[in-house]
């Protein structure tokens, strides 16, 4: 039963649901449209997709370039992933003046500008030959504040008794964290790897500084390419938009929980 | 009897030697589990440390020293005045247009996103509203698309050939397709909207985690007392949300001062420079296809970096309540 106080309520968010998915829907419309019928307003599927995929991968080192993301992303969340977490867990568990003092200076990088780092990094990874590669992508990125403080959070959940109980039997230290906390802390890890992965995919300064090959190019990169030129062909363009969304879309969906719980998580 | 007594002696003297001993032992025992736990904490921490250190807190010394120097980045000398970097900037009308611009996205940007975001938030708290989730998935949706692929979707939508026109022009309301990205006024509020399209879903997922941590019963007293909804939420909804909100400000000054994406994707700076952002400006001096001065966009970066750091001081002292 549909309450009549709340009928405003029900038309501002249909028209706000309206807005925010209508262009997502006609970037999927366009991308199976060619470029005279995107132009002409049509806002239907066509029966151009197959025809702008094979323009797009002749145009394009689409698979290549897919691939560079899918790596770089990958290995980045992972890594990140064990960084930060293993540090989040050493500051709260093992937390002491000292810790509590350091991780407040390390909040402090917070404010650090992309803008500013990129050229002393630049020249650090270009002398030590990391251009175009994993690392020069990724190692920027492996440890940032806002996971440390998310893991850091998320600690104080983890019951300290398993800790002693842990340290009673004679497990390590490091046998602890990574036998008993991982296993415990499988949520945030799940939050914090779909954020990791979706700031990896989606980044952009930083590999138009490094990657200065074409080969090494991400999808975001791509897509950027594919708009560069004088004329747009759109039903293209919004192929290779759609290539370079469909991942995002999938995480997304499959694990909007902990996509919102991620947002979200340091803050609790 | 006395050498019975002196035996007891020696017996207690020895149990209590051994007592001792084994108390002692166990104390240092207990001390090298501390000092090995303690060692393991620091262990932990050193990796995040050590990165954050190397990629962050260096490159911003190296920043603030290049800052000074001039030249191209092969042969590079200290600049001569030595604040010529700084003193240069607020004499480049292309940098200081593109604070004005970043400002602009700032001050209109983010409190219509910010004011929207609580607003569906609160709408989407109530218990009786049915279809929840999808609401709130719909609205949350833009933020899986990459900064990339939405900046280009807008300027597909916005083009001269684009649907925006052709559904204008189709109804009249214009004659001709208007060139919104080729007029500075238009193409700034076609950054606007589609920043405001991205990020307020994000926004309201911040404050629907806050809304849950208010009680609803408050709510329901509110509404038996008479007030309205409007009075409920100035009066409930963002004197609680504060701290949630002071974040939220934060991170979205911390945003629009490095908007890069879409600057360079949407407008590329144009039309004539007049949509251009710091860090799109910063980067077009440094990596872009003009001259590189890594020297004078160093010095601009690290004005970007001051800027974030006031804004957020400014912000955090403002929103604190605890005086």
């Amino acid at each position: 039963m549909v309450q009549r106080r709340l009928i405003p309520s029900y038309i501002f968010l249909i028209i706000a649901c309206f807005f925010s998915v209508f262009p997502l829907y006609w970037m999927i419309t366009a991308a199976t449209n060619d470029t005279v019928d995107v132009a002409r307003g049509k806002i239907w599927f066509g029966s151009h997709a197959m025809e702008n995929f094979q323009k797009l991968i002749q145009s394009q080192d689409l698979g290549k370039s897919m691939g560079n993301s899918f790596l770089y992303a990958i290995v980045q969340t992972v890594l990140c992933l064990l960084i930060c977490s293993i540090a989040g867990y050493g500051f709260e568990l093992y937390h002491d003046k000292g810790k509590d003092r350091l991780f407040s200076i390390l909040l402090l990088a917070m404010m650090v500008p992309q803008v500013a780092t990129m050229i002393p990094l630049f020249k650090m990874i270009s002398r030590m030959g990391m251009l175009n590669s994993v690392a020069g992508f990724i190692l920027p990125a492996i440890s940032t504040p806002f996971m440390i403080m998310m893991f850091r959070q998320n600690s104080r959940n983890f019951p300290p008794d398993i800790l002693e109980a842990a340290r009673m039997d004679g497990l390590s230290e490091l046998a602890i964290f990574f036998r008993m906390y991982m296993p415990v802390m499988k949520s945030t890890y799940a939050a914090a790897a779909v954020i990791s992965f979706m700031n990896a995919w989606n980044s952009y300064l930083w590999p138009k500084v490094v990657m200065t090959d074409n080969r090494a190019q991400t999808m975001p990169m791509l897509i950027a390419n594919l708009a560069g030129g004088y004329t747009i062909d759109y039903g293209l363009l919004m192929m290779g938009v759609l290539f370079c969304s469909i991942p995002t879309m999938v995480v997304f969906f499959v694990l909007q929980k902990q996509f919102a719980e991620g947002i979200t998580g340091a803050v609790k | 009897m006395p050498r019975i007594r002196l035996c007891l002696r020696w017996g207690e003297i020895e149990e209590f030697s051994n007592a001792k001993a084994l108390k002692g032992g166990n104390a240092l025992q207990k001390g090298n589990i501390e000092a090995k736990q303690g060692r393991a904490g620091w262990a932990f921490v050193t990796p995040a440390t050590v990165m954050i250190f190397i990629m962050s807190f260096y490159p911003m010394v190296e920043a603030f020293i290049t800052s000074f120097r001039t030249g191209s980045s092969a042969a590079m000398k200290w600049a001569n005045p030595f604040s010529f970097n700084y003193t240069r900037m607020f004499q480049d009308k292309v940098f200081v247009t593109s604070i004005g611009n970043t400002f602009l996205y700032l001050i209109i940007q983010v409190p219509i996103m910010l004011v929207l975001a609580i607003l569906l938030a609160q709408i989407l708290n109530n218990r009786h509203l049915m279809a929840k989730g999808w609401f709130r998935t719909m609205i949350f949706l833009p933020c899986a698309t990459s900064l990339v692929s939405y900046a280009l979707i807008f300027k597909s939508l916005f083009s001269t050939n684009g649907l925006i026109n052709s559904f204008l022009v189709n109804l009249h309301i214009l004659s001709e397709p208007y060139n919104f990205l080729g007029h500075p006024a238009s193409a700034k509020i076609v950054i606007i909207l589609a920043l405001i399209w991205r990020w307020t879903g994000y926004n309201m997922v911040f404050y629907l985690a806050g809304l849950q941590n208010i009680d609803y019963a408050v709510y329901e007293a509110a509404k038996i007392d008479g007030a309205s909804s409007w009075t409920t939420f100035w009066s409930i909804t963002v004197p609680l949300l504060r701290p949630t909100i002071v974040m939220t400000f934060i991170m979205s000054i911390n945003g629009t001062l490095q908007l890069f994406d879409e600057s360079v994707n949407l407008t590329n700076g144009g039309p004539a420079n007049s949509t251009i952002t710091m860090s799109h400006y910063i980067y077009n001096n440094s990596f872009g296809t003009g001259v590189a001065n890594f020297g004078y966009a160093s010095a601009m970066a690290f004005l970007v970096f001051i800027m974030v750091a006031v804004l957020a001081f400014i912000n955090i002292k403002v929103g604190d309540t605890r005086d």
